[in-house]
């Protein structure tokens, strides 16, 4: 072989100072199957070396956690009952981007085995998706197979898809985001760490052979996506659901044994990540027989055993003398179980071929915590913030009439970012488990039952990545303050969320500013929130030559509902007398709304108005009404505004409504108004622009539904707690909407126009 | 009577079933695995169910793998002495794959997998909610055998509009005549792509698929 040199750690994404390091851990210059060890581990996906210093700025224990963040292969908090619930959100955006069918379907099994992995059963899994401009033909294909491919593995395998988001911005066109989250249940006690204990205790390999496909995977996602690695198809890896479904009943299945003392899935990084962090957290070693690992191609080298990536594959060790337990389960599952190795003392991963030592390195070295390189990466203000801070509300006229409301209305309902997903979302099983409550009565958040307990989980993704583009600290509070409200409205108390952090090139300082400046927005908001980061991914260099995408850290966030009762859905029914606005008005603010960015094709402006004080309070009181039984129903208030939170609300049970925000339109007031004034109070719409009040976003605010029975012990309590609140009309019994007194059309052309509009720009897939 | 439910290596809906009929249909369930055969604790009146998933993977084609299961031989012998047999979704698939009923299913019109509400009525009856989630669901054979499925009153469910009408609007994967659920001639084996046991829990808000499990007589 030839001599190693910088150049060949630079060959495999490995800097040259990178190169020194690794003489100077392990005290000679290693050789080729060492170096690629270390291109994996070290690499951005696997170590973290640019975001773990600030990572550890995040309030990372705490509450209800039952694991710190980092410690297990996903978070672990206690959901009372004997039970814990296991949950994390992970990136596959670098491979969904080159083939985006199987970058998906992959997506999901790993996160998958991330639950299960800790013996949790899922019963949930969540997507948060970001695409280019819907037009375009290479987003529609590559949504189309990113959706077929969350299908494909997520309905085979049998856990319900329950919530998500999709958005589309020109921003994602080269770097589509795909997010995937998943929700497990656990008996406490019946938890396993991925650790590996104890010497000459036998290492099993289980699950699919070992192939060519993925090797570098994990160095692949921590580079820029060029022209060039189009072409590294065997980068993505091919997923094999059925085979997982096995593995994992087979996995919970002999974690009853006893016999398990340390389990981790096999993936980024492949054999080398599932031995070295096992090893690393036990403090141990493991001999390692590579050529006794199963594979699919004959004359696998070494390096290509370590590195590759192929799915639905795990890391056992067991008790010395209970091999058999394992071995009939996993032959009642008709799985491959190989025996590859053992613990040992050393604290040395040596990897075997044939006898021939291939390998010997200090598991320490190589993993994040040990060895593995932290940096600190510079950082300066954006320039395009000056851009932002210049916008002038203005500068743009306001809605003039009724009519062109009605104009703007229509078209908002329509716009990509707000109308149904249904295209989307029908593709996927989202109520196998029969536990899902969103199915008929959907809520905010997603509400999935957890049958064991008798309780339920509210679980949502959020993030509004043009928030954060314009404002980065604020923009990720609000997607923390967003989803802890999608979680209240639903009648639940947010525990803790999951992160998956997507960003630019790390290397880049303007880029870095957004990252430093997320994770302190983010981590202000949970500390307020009480709602501890328990975990999750960070996925940098989603950035083509033009640039890089929005800032988006996506938040997977986790709230319980202990009584079943406090279930509350978004959609009117016949008792939705009245229509209340609760949350601060906020006189003129459209910024980073879709309605400036999309229908006044504003790039730059402010995001939207926010307070985290005034948002929890607002929350607080929500979960008070909720509790004591006020609500018909709940529904904040995010893309699109007033508006399109009334319309939605009425979609659901196709209640129709009447909407005179009073004083709005002075010209209009009468005796109707007037008696809505003694009702509620001050008028806080007066001297508002048209286009702030129905489409812009500010935040917290809820719209409610309250019966005429209720109306006065609502009205007392939003006094009581000094809650802005405005009446904005009532629900009809003519299934027609009614705005400002002008008839609209019935609900059925609206919910046409919400629930087709993306399907009809959709052509050719 | 009892009930069993058959588990396939990719089954996924088997403890949905299990806990549909013990918890909310209140009867007894015995949970059968694939690689078994024996069915003796079971009489004629008590009924196997074969519940959806994709059992084996159904790479090759939906239940053609499964066909050929220990478990399923003994099932196989077990309808034919009169025994009763239930299959959703992936159990209907398997069920004509082994020839216990007539036709075929084949992909979704739109090509697409299909999960949402769909509504069902029997023969003179109500419309039904009941949800269906498949990729291969649209029902299909000739003439000859759709003539006689009718005139025989061998269909069990045609899919309809809420409303209660046999429409286009109201079939989801394109099935010819609308067909959602079949019947063998001797009236034991039973068919169908919607799934009665994600419509049996109040929590759930929907109760319909009770009324479908009673519509097929296997509740006495």
């Amino acid at each position: 072989m030839s001599e190693i040199t910088i150049k060949t750690a630079q060959e495999l994404r490995l800097a040259a100072e990178e190169f020194q390091l690794i003489i100077e851990k392990i005290g000679r210059t290693p050789n080729f199957t060492e170096l690629c060890a270390f291109s994996g581990m070290w690499s951005e996906h696997c170590s973290y070396k640019n975001s773990i210093k600030w990572l550890k700025t995040l309030p990372r224990s705490g509450g209800r956690m039952l694991v710190e963040a980092g410690e297990e292969n996903a978070g672990l908090m206690d959901i009372g009952n004997n039970y814990g619930v296991v949950f994390k959100i992970e990136s596959h955006n670098h491979p969904s981007a080159i083939e985006p069918f199987q970058g998906a379907a992959t997506g999901v099994g790993g996160i998958q085995r991330d639950i299960f992995t800790m013996g949790a059963r899922p019963i949930a899994s969540l997507n948060s998706l970001r695409f280019g401009n819907i037009d375009d033909n290479k987003t529609q294909r590559l949504l189309a197979g990113v959706v077929h491919g969350i299908g494909h593995y997520g309905n085979c395998f049998g856990v319900p898809t329950v919530g998500g988001e999709v958005y589309f911005e020109d921003c994602y066109h080269t770097n589509p985001l795909v997010n995937a989250m998943s929700v497990g249940i656990v008996k406490i006690g019946d938890t396993v760490s991925a650790t590996a204990l104890g010497e000459g205790n036998p290492v099993f390999y289980v699950g699919s052979a070992t192939g060519k496909d993925g090797i570098g995977g994990a160095s692949f996602a921590s580079a820029n996506i060029t022209a060039e690695s189009t072409e590294e198809l065997p980068a993505v890896q091919v997923g094999d659901p059925f085979q997982e479904k096995k593995l994992l009943e087979a996995c919970l299945e002999v974690i009853q044994t006893g016999a398990i003392v340390g389990m981790q899935d096999m993936g980024a990084a492949g054999i080398i990540c599932s031995t070295a962090e096992m090893s690393a957290k036990g403090g141990v070693g493991m001999h390692i027989d590579l050529d006794k690992v199963p594979t699919r191609q004959q004359n696998m080298k070494a390096w290509e055993l370590l590195l590759s990536e192929s799915q639905e594959r795990m890391l056992m060790v067991v008790e010395k003398g209970r091999e058999a337990e394992v071995l009939k389960v996993f032959d009642k599952w008709d799985l491959s179980c190989s025996e590859v190795g053992h613990v040992t003392l050393d604290g040395i991963l040596s990897f075997y071929m044939n006898g021939a030592l291939e390998a010997a390195l200090p598991a320490h070295e190589l993993v994040l915590g040990g060895g593995a390189p932290q940096y600190d990466r510079a950082y300066t203000t954006p320039e395009y913030l000056h851009k932002i801070a210049a916008f002038d509300i203005n500068t743009i006229p306001d809605i003039q009439d009724n009519a062109e409301l009605l104009s703007v209305a229509k078209q908002i309902v329509q716009l990509p970012n707000i109308a149904s997903k249904r295209w989307v979302y029908t593709q996927y099983d989202s109520m196998v488990g029969t536990g899902n409550v969103g199915t008929n009565g959907p809520s905010d958040a997603s509400v999935v039952l957890v049958k064991e307990t008798g309780k339920a989980l509210a679980i949502t993704t959020d993030c509004n990545s043009r928030y954060v583009f314009a404002d980065p600290y604020k923009g990720a509070q609000i997607a923390v303050a967003e989803a802890a409200r999608n979680i209240v409205c639903s009648g639940g108390e947010p525990i803790g969320i999951t992160n998956c952090l997507n960003f630019g090139n790390p290397y880049q300082p303007e880029v870095y500013y957004q990252f430093v400046q997320a994770i302190k927005g983010m981590g202000d908001a949970c500390r307020k929130f009480n709602t501890p980061v328990t975990g999750g991914n960070v996925s940098f260099y989603n950035q083509h030559p033009e640039g890089a995408v929005y800032p988006t850290p996506t938040i997977g966030m986790v709230g319980i509902v202990d009584d079943l009762e406090d279930i509350t859905t978004l959609g009117f029914t016949e008792k939705s007398n009245y229509i209340i606005l609760l949350g601060k008005q906020v006189i003129n603010d459209i910024g980073s709304s879709e309605y400036i960015h999309k229908i006044k094709g504003i790039e730059y402006s402010t995001a939207p108005y926010f307070d985290l004080e005034e948002e929890i309070k607002l929350q607080n009181f929500i979960s008070k009404a909720i509790k004591d039984k006020l609500l018909v129903s709940a529904h904040d208030v995010s893309e699109g505004g007033v508006m399109v939170t009334l319309l939605e609300s009425a979609f659901v049970n196709n209640i129709g409504i009447s909407v005179i925000p009073f004083d709005l339109y002075l010209d209009d007031k009468d005796a109707e108004t007037d008696s809505f004034n003694e009702v509620i109070g001050d008028n806080v719409a007066i001297g508002m622009r048209k286009d702030s009040f129905w489409f812009g976003e500010s935040q917290g605010r809820v719209i409610v539904s309250v019966s005429a029975d209720n109306l006065n012990s609502l009205l007392t309590l939003v006094e009581v707690w000094d809650i802005q609140s405005c009446l904005l009309g009532y629900a009809n019994d003519t299934q027609t909407i009614n705005v400002n007194k002008n008839d609209w059309g019935t609900i059925k052309e609206w919910k046409e126009l919400y629930n087709t509009a993306i399907e009809k720009r959709i052509t050719s897939h | 009577m009892k009930f069993g439910v058959v588990v396939f290596p990719g089954s996924n809906c088997d403890r949905d079933m299990q806990y549909a009929i013990e918890h909310d249909l209140k009867k007894e369930v015995i949970m059968l695995w694939h690689k078994d055969s024996d069915l003796s604790m079971f009489t004629t009146d008590d009924c196997i169910v074969l519940p959806g998933g994709f059992s084996y993977g159904d790479y090759l084609r939906c239940g053609a793998i499964a066909r050929f299961s220990p478990m399923m031989k003994s099932v196989i012998e077990f309808a034919n002495k009169g025994g009763k047999v239930l299959g959703v979704c992936n159990g209907f698939q398997i069920l004509c794959e082994s020839g216990l009923l007539p036709g075929v299913l084949l992909r979704n019109q739109n090509q697409q997998f299909i999960c949402k509400n769909v509504y069902i009525k029997g023969q003179n009856e109500e419309a039904l909610k009941i949800p269906i989630a498949h990729g291969e669901g649209r029902y299909y054979a000739d003439d000859a055998v759709l003539n006689e499925l009718e005139t025989n009153g061998q269909v069990l469910f045609h899919y309809c509009t809420e409303e209660g009408a046999l429409t286009e609007e109201g079939n989801p994967n394109g099935s010819t005549h609308h067909i959602a659920g079949i019947k063998n001639k001797s009236g034991n084996v039973f068919g169908m792509m919607p799934h009665p046991e994600r419509a049996t829990s109040a929590i759930l808000q929907n109760e319909d698929g009770k009324k479908v499990f009673e519509m097929l007589g296997i509740l006495n």
